[in-house]
Formats: structure tokens, sequence, C-alpha cells
């Protein structure tokens, strides 16, 4: 398989990274070589075989359904860039 | 006291418990080594004040008899490990003014052993690289060179600045990650001892994610029994990581110089490229030698879909990579490039936050895991990595105690040389990527040099948790081969 400019442009937009029209060209060769190097696991004989879910073997572990931490909103949005009263500043996002 | 840079962990160990000097002083002459070492890029911060300051503590320790394993040890800590107060960035610009509120399990593991902090360490991008190119700090500088050459080497990555800096003399010892052979690669062109343990074994909790299901932390030394000393204070369950495992660690050091007779020590016959360079075929036979001469039993092996594991690999990592990555949107913590809306906010921050190789990855990333595209590319490829797992699984049933293989197809190549062509680059990790892949412990052991006196490193790979025969028959190789130290230019 391999993937057209338009294709690039729109798995640019699912991941959000901005994509200027000369860099698609570029990205547009990239991709098709991973995706021609990835290729080859077509060959390979996967029927009945079951997804790896868990590399160790173990059950998911669970912790009791209690607030074991909090009051921390000073760390919180420390490293934010824009913030007001301990809350994230977007964009206006609703007109 | 210039040369205290040059012991060991252990050896330090012994000096600082038997009074003929202090942590301070040991901390003092790797600062000055840091410093008159910028040219090598390793350092990415570093912590002066800092590091006297826990060696003052750890001083106070040792004196009232109270050290940890690790007390007075100076250490440096891969960019990616959280260090409370102490700004960490992975390397990448999107991070590059982050300061974390809180300490990652691992690195607060070793301050409660004792160690002390330099500075923290260069590494790929997000950990994205096999040669340290892709920080935004800009490459790490091998400290070998070619005989004869002025040459600047690239130190493997995504743990260069770790290897480069251990290699060096800067720190005694380095944590580092490995996600598909980032501890081991630059271990083997450097001319150090990197471990990776199994999957499970050390916390994950507070070291920047690339691609959770394959990332492990490990550390990267000088000898065999130093990895080990780290290893312990490393390892140990932690609620915070839910694929941390509960077991025991046990006393790695206690692996070193037991008899490794009998043991039965498997070669894969997959590993056998074609165009191996002769060296690195000498090499691997060399150590089968080493390891049979202290009478291990040794054994050809099969793992039949090994050439398909880097295939899966760029498929499994550039997806948990872009989800992982899927974070960083210039809202919670990091770099904001403005924009008209919410959405164009967060593409022009990911734009220019990240680096070419980080936007490759999780573009294709994006693209595997995307309506229709899933089952062809991602389904298959965990599907492939269940085969690759049994392999492995397969061989050990069969009695096999470790399995030897190269540690790199070739030894360290130039700044510059590879990554026109990204797939190149990648066949790299050719040797190091299954074992991620099959979440198992592997180690790197300086082995021999190529014919321009370029290190090369053997690989040994273990069974689950077993990463104690792997110390045990590690220091048998590096026994036989020797320790190998570069000459200083820097």
């Amino acid at each position: 398989m391999s993937v057209d400019a338009a294709t690039v442009r729109r798995i640019a937009h699912l991941a959000r990274i901005a994509v200027t029209d000369a860099e698609v060209p570029h990205l547009q060769g990239e991709l098709n070589a991973m995706l021609a190097f990835v290729e080859q696991l077509s060959e390979v004989n996967i029927e009945g075989v079951e997804p790896m879910t868990s590399v160790t073997p173990m059950e998911m572990k669970k912790r009791a359904d209690v607030v074991n931490d909090g009051e921390i909103a000073d760390d919180i949005v420390a490293n934010a860039p824009e913030t007001q009263d301990h809350f994230f500043l977007v964009p206006k996002v609703v007109e | 006291m210039t040369d205290l840079t040059s012991l060991t962990i252990a050896e330090a160990r012994d000096g600082l418990a038997a009074k003929s000097f202090t942590s301070l002083e040991l901390t003092d002459a790797h600062l000055a080594a840091i410093e008159a070492a910028r040219a090598l890029n390793a350092f990415v911060l570093e912590t002066p004040d800092q590091a006297r300051r826990m060696a003052r503590a750890a001083d106070a320790g040792i004196a009232k008899g109270e050290g940890g394993p690790l007390a007075g040890i100076p250490l440096g800590i891969k960019d990616l490990f959280a260090t409370r107060g102490v700004r960490t960035t992975a390397c990448s610009k999107i991070l590059s003014n982050f300061t974390p509120p809180y300490e990652s399990t691992v690195t607060s593991q070793l301050w409660r052993d004792g160690a002390v902090m330099l500075g923290k360490l260069n590494n790929d991008e997000f950990a994205m690289g096999s040669s340290n190119e892709t920080s935004c700090f800009g490459p790490v500088v091998n400290p070998w060179r070619r005989e004869g050459s002025n040459t600047t080497l690239v130190p493997g990555g995504s743990s260069g600045g770790s290897a480069s800096a251990v290699a060096a003399l800067l720190c005694m010892g380095a944590t580092a990650t490995d996600t598909g052979g980032s501890i081991r690669q630059p271990a083997a062109f450097t001319a150090t001892v990197g471990m990776k343990p199994t999957y499970g074994r050390c916390s994950r909790w507070g070291i920047v994610a690339f691609a959770s299901s394959l990332d492990q932390a490990g550390p990267i030394a000088r000898t065999v029994r130093d990895a080990a000393i780290l290893m312990r204070s490393m390892a140990g369950h932690d609620p915070k990581d839910t694929t941390s495992v509960d077991r025991d660690v046990p006393d790695y050091e206690a692996a070193i110089g037991t008899s490794i007779k009998g043991m039965k020590i498997g070669i894969p016959k997959e590993y056998r490229l074609d165009g191996m360079p002769a060296e690195i075929e000498k090499l691997w036979t060399e150590g089968a030698a080493w390891l049979k001469s202290a009478g291990a039993e040794l054994v050809e092996v099969s793992l039949p879909h090994t050439k398909y594991a880097l295939a899966a690999y760029y498929i499994v990592a550039p997806a948990e990579a872009s989800s992982n990555l899927a974070r960083y949107d210039g809202v919670r913590y990091g770099l904001r490039v403005p924009g008209r809306s919410v959405d164009e906010m967060y593409e022009n921050t990911r734009a220019e936050g990240f680096g070419a190789e980080v936007r490759r990855r999780v573009m294709i990333g994006t693209y595997v895991l995307s309506a229709g595209y899933y089952d062809a590319y991602y389904l298959r490829a965990q599907k492939v990595r269940t085969l690759i797992k049994k392999d492995f699984e397969d061989v050990f049933a069969k009695g096999v105690h470790a399995i030897l293989t190269p540690a790199t197809p070739s030894a360290a190549f130039g700044i510059g040389e590879k990554g026109a062509d990204p797939v190149e680059m990648y066949l790299n990790d050719i040797f190091t990527v299954t074992v991620n892949m099959a979440g198992l412990p592997g180690i790197a052991i300086p082995a021999g040099k190529d014919g321009q006196g370029l290190p090369l490193g053997l690989q040994l790979i273990g069974r689950p948790f077993d990463e104690g025969t792997l110390f045990s028959l590690g220091e048998v190789i590096e026994q036989a081969a020797g320790r190998f130290t570069p000459l200083r230019w820097w």
C-alpha cells in the first residue's frame, strides 16, 4: 500500500501536525518508504494467531477506588503556557 | 586525585567505605571532567549545586554508617527521566521549558540508595533514534574515534549521552531506556555495558513515554558488576505502574562469578545475516568459544520470525508513540504556538515542537491506527509479535539458558553519515529489537574491536526475569575480552 498527497495531508491533520505544501512530497516519500518496508509482514502466516496484548503474562492490577492524591492544583498548572485561577486557557472554542 | 573518575562503582564504594576519599571529592572530580568534556555534548543540563548537596548528605550518611548501597556514587540521568525541580525535556523542543514537580520511580530509588545526580544526559528526541542525532540539543559525540582519524562518530542512540558520558569517565554509571535497542546499541558503540531488563522489572512511572509496551529502563555502566549494582536499585515493584511486576529483586551482584558450567547457550542461525562484516562474525565465534571454555554448552537454535521483527516494530512502536505523544498539545505543559482556533494552535504547536523523526513516526502511527488500516497493519503486527515471542519460548523450553548474538551489525558510524534513508538507520536495531518485542532481558557487553580500532559488542538474551544469568555470562565475556577505554582527545 502507498499513500498519495491527499492522504498525507489527511494523516497530518489527524495527527494535528501542520504541514506546508512544500513538505508534502518529501513526507509522502518517507511514509511510502516505511510502508514498503513493513509490507514484508503480509507474507507471514498469521492464521489462528492471537494478537499480543500483554508481553508479560500478568493480570491487570487494580487499586482501591478511593481518592489517594490531590490538592496539588498549583503543581498541575505550574508548567502550563497560559492559565488563570487554576484553569488552562485555550483559544476560544465556542462562538 | 584526578584518577577518581577512572574507578568503577564497586571500587568507589570500597574507597568511600574505607574513607580513602569522600563523595564530595569523587563528585567534584566528575564535575570537573564534565566541564572539560563539553565538546562531547553528553550532558544537556549540569546540576553541580545539587550534586554537591547530595554528595555532602551521602558523606554524612557514610560517616554515621548509614550509607545506602549507592551512597555517594555520582551518576548521570537520561533526560527522559522526570527529576523533581530539574528541567526534563526528552530532548524535544516541545518540552524545552518543562520542570516536573515529581520524581520518576527509578531515579527516586537511586536517591533512596544514596546516589548523587551530576546532571541530565542527552538522548534522541523522545528516545526515537539510533544515533543521538535527533536531539533538539544537537548530536552527542562518541569518545571513540577510528585509529588515525579525527572524524566525529555517533555514540548510538537513543541513550547516546548516557553511553558517551560513561565511556568518557564523566559519570560512574547512567540511567538509560530501551524501546528497540536504545541501551544496548549505544553500549556496543562505546565499549560500555548496557542492560535492558525484562519488561515490568523497572517501573516506567515518571519516564517520558515513547512506546509503552516496549519501553524499559536499565543501566549503562563500565563493568558488568557495576551494571548489576545499579540494576538492584533501579528494579522493583511500583503500584503506580500497572505493568510493573510484583516480584522480589534479587541481589544481582551475587550472580557475578558464579559458575556457568553446564549452561546451554543458544546460537540463533537467523542472526547470521547475508553480508555481515567478517569482524562481527569473528567476534561472535570468539564469544561463543569463551563461554564454551568456561563450561557452557553451545547449541544451534532457530528463531524463525526474526526477520519480521523490525517491520513489526515499526508498526507497533509508532502506533503507541502517536497515542502517547497526543498529550503534547500546548495546553497543560510545554511549548505553545498560537493559532486562530484551538485546532490550529495544536497543529502549529506540534509542527514546531516536534523534530522531523518524531513527526514522521507520529504520522506513520496515526496512519496504521486509522479507520480501515488497523487490521492490515497494527493487528497483523501484534500477531507477528506473538509469533516472535513464541520463537523464544520454544527455544527456552528446550532448556536453553541464554542466547548469544552480536549486539549491532556494525561499529559506530560518522555523524551525518546515515539518515537520508530512515530505514537504513532503523537496521541498526536488527539484533536488539526482537528482545523488546518479546519483553525479554538483554545485555550488551564490550567484546572486541574492529579493524579501525572501534569497539564492538556482543548481546546475551535471557529468559524472563533471569537477569542474574545474563550478569554471570556477561562477566565471563568481560573477563575474556578485557576492558576497553577510549584515548582522551577532548
